[in-house]
């Protein structure tokens, strides 16, 4: 297990493959952050019985395999005529996929703030966006936050099912290594340690920030 | 555009097959919880000890767990094993990635319930006369399971959504694995896996439902 034929040309090609995982990821959780946005300021905002239809849509996508999602996806543009290439059919999949967890979070934020505040700044003769923009956003951004980056991280692994539909995204890079090197363990420690080193600091830094937010409060 | 015509009486027909593949998913789904649970009280336990020895393996697996995708843990069950000469069949390799998942995830879980119950539980446990294991499993993990029983439940609904992974490393009689090799055989993916997600999202939702009754009924006063 110590001689190995991983070369650092190899080395490379697994990191292009994290250079995919991290471009669907920032792509899907822009994406997805900036619907979860919208949905969630319209959830907080409106009856709870006038979102119930946007409610039930987002529910359908986190109560049904995103590897079938995925594959669903990739055959109803194919049936459609898109002619999308399966990168944007994935990033479109995962921004709808992280839009129904982050309208949960934005929606929750908002909640959090109370009521009386927001009050307060309309009496004081803020507009709706300006007590959006000015009091409910830093307000709603220090409850959100933790979650957001828990959120981020979960897109990110679970970005590795994109490999189905042929994306060579880091895990894909490490399959096709293992097939010519036949060293699995090796290659998939390798993998393994990139996506730790991806996701373990930052998620030390959510459950930092979560902690030491909470003091303040 | 649509240049395409469904076919789903053929879905249709497939129906009892697909149903029965769903039984296979539940079966891993469950067994997977089962298991995770019993690791999950005894990392919990370990991470929250005095000992070092103990804690650092335990904390090793619940951050490896959480900080790795759960088809990389899969992918190691099933390739990386290989390795060392042990070739699990995609049944065992899926059952142990999403139970060494699972664990991960319930351990953390755990600790947050744990932290939840006052140290005089365990005190007045102690006092009554009950050696430290006892007073933890008769005082301590009842309430432990109360506190962590919907985030449970949440994760149920997350082992049976990962049991879908389990086609990557070859298997073929869960639901989607039934779905799959239907596929191929038929090329009608959009139908095939259409019903497979109605399936699907009926089984979490049922899931859902169960486990709300049952903390309704079990936990009111």
């Amino acid at each position: 297990m110590f001689e190995t034929d991983f070369t650092f040309n190899d080395l490379l090609f697994m990191l292009q493959g994290a250079g995919v995982t991290l471009a669907i990821t920032f792509f899907a959780v822009t994406g997805g952050t900036l619907m979860g946005l919208a949905f969630g300021v319209l959830r907080a905002s409106v009856r709870p019985w006038m979102t119930l239809p946007l409610v039930f849509v987002l529910d359908v996508f986190r109560s049904v395999p995103l590897l079938i999602q995925l594959i669903l996806a990739n055959a109803f543009q194919a049936i459609a005529g898109f002619g999308m290439s399966p990168f944007v059919t994935s990033c479109i999949v995962l921004a709808l996929y992280t839009s129904a967890y982050c309208t949960e979070i934005v929606r929750g934020a908002i909640d959090a703030v109370p009521t009386v505040t927001r009050r307060a700044a309309r009496s004081l003769g803020l507009t709706w966006g300006q007590d959006m923009t000015q009091i409910v956003f830093p307000m709603a951004l220090r409850v959100a936050l933790p979650s957001w980056i828990g959120l981020t991280l979960g897109v990110m692994k679970d970005s590795a099912l994109v490999l189905w539909l042929g994306i060579f995204e880091l895990l894909k890079s490490s399959q096709v290594l293992i097939t010519r090197l036949q060293e699995p363990m090796f290659i998939l420690l390798i993998a393994g340690g990139i996506y730790f080193m991806l996701s373990f600091p930052i998620a030390r830094l959510g459950g930092h920030l979560e902690r030491g937010w909470k003091e303040n409060d | 555009m649509f240049n395409y015509t469904f076919q789903w009486r053929q879905a249709f027909r497939a129906l009892p097959e697909m149903l029965e593949g769903a039984l296979y998913t539940m079966q891993i789904a469950v067994l997977s919880m089962i298991i995770g649970i019993a690791i999950a009280v005894i990392l919990a336990v370990g991470r929250n000890s005095s000992s070092r020895w103990l804690r650092a393996p335990a904390t090793a697996w619940v951050e490896v767990a959480r900080n790795t995708p759960a088809l990389f843990q899969i992918y190691m069950a099933h390739f990386g094993l290989g390795s060392f000469g042990i070739y699990l069949s995609p049944y065992v390799a899926l059952l142990a990635g999403i139970t060494f998942n699972n664990a991960g995830y319930l351990c953390e879980t755990f600790r947050g319930a744990l932290r939840a119950i006052p140290d005089t539980q365990m005190r007045a446990g102690r006092s009554l006369g009950m050696g430290p294991a006892k007073a933890f499993r008769l005082i301590v993990m009842p309430q432990m399971f109360r506190i962590a029983f919907l985030p449970t439940m949440n994760q149920m609904v997350w082992a049976i959504l990962m049991t879908s992974l389990g086609v990557t490393v070859g298997m073929a009689i869960d639901l989607t694995g039934v779905t799959q090799a239907l596929n191929a055989r038929t090329f009608r993916t959009f139908e095939f896996f259409a019903m497979a997600a109605i399936i699907y999202y009926l089984i979490t939702k049922a899931v859902m439902l169960a486990s709300r009754l049952v903390a309704w009924r079990l936990f009111r006063y």
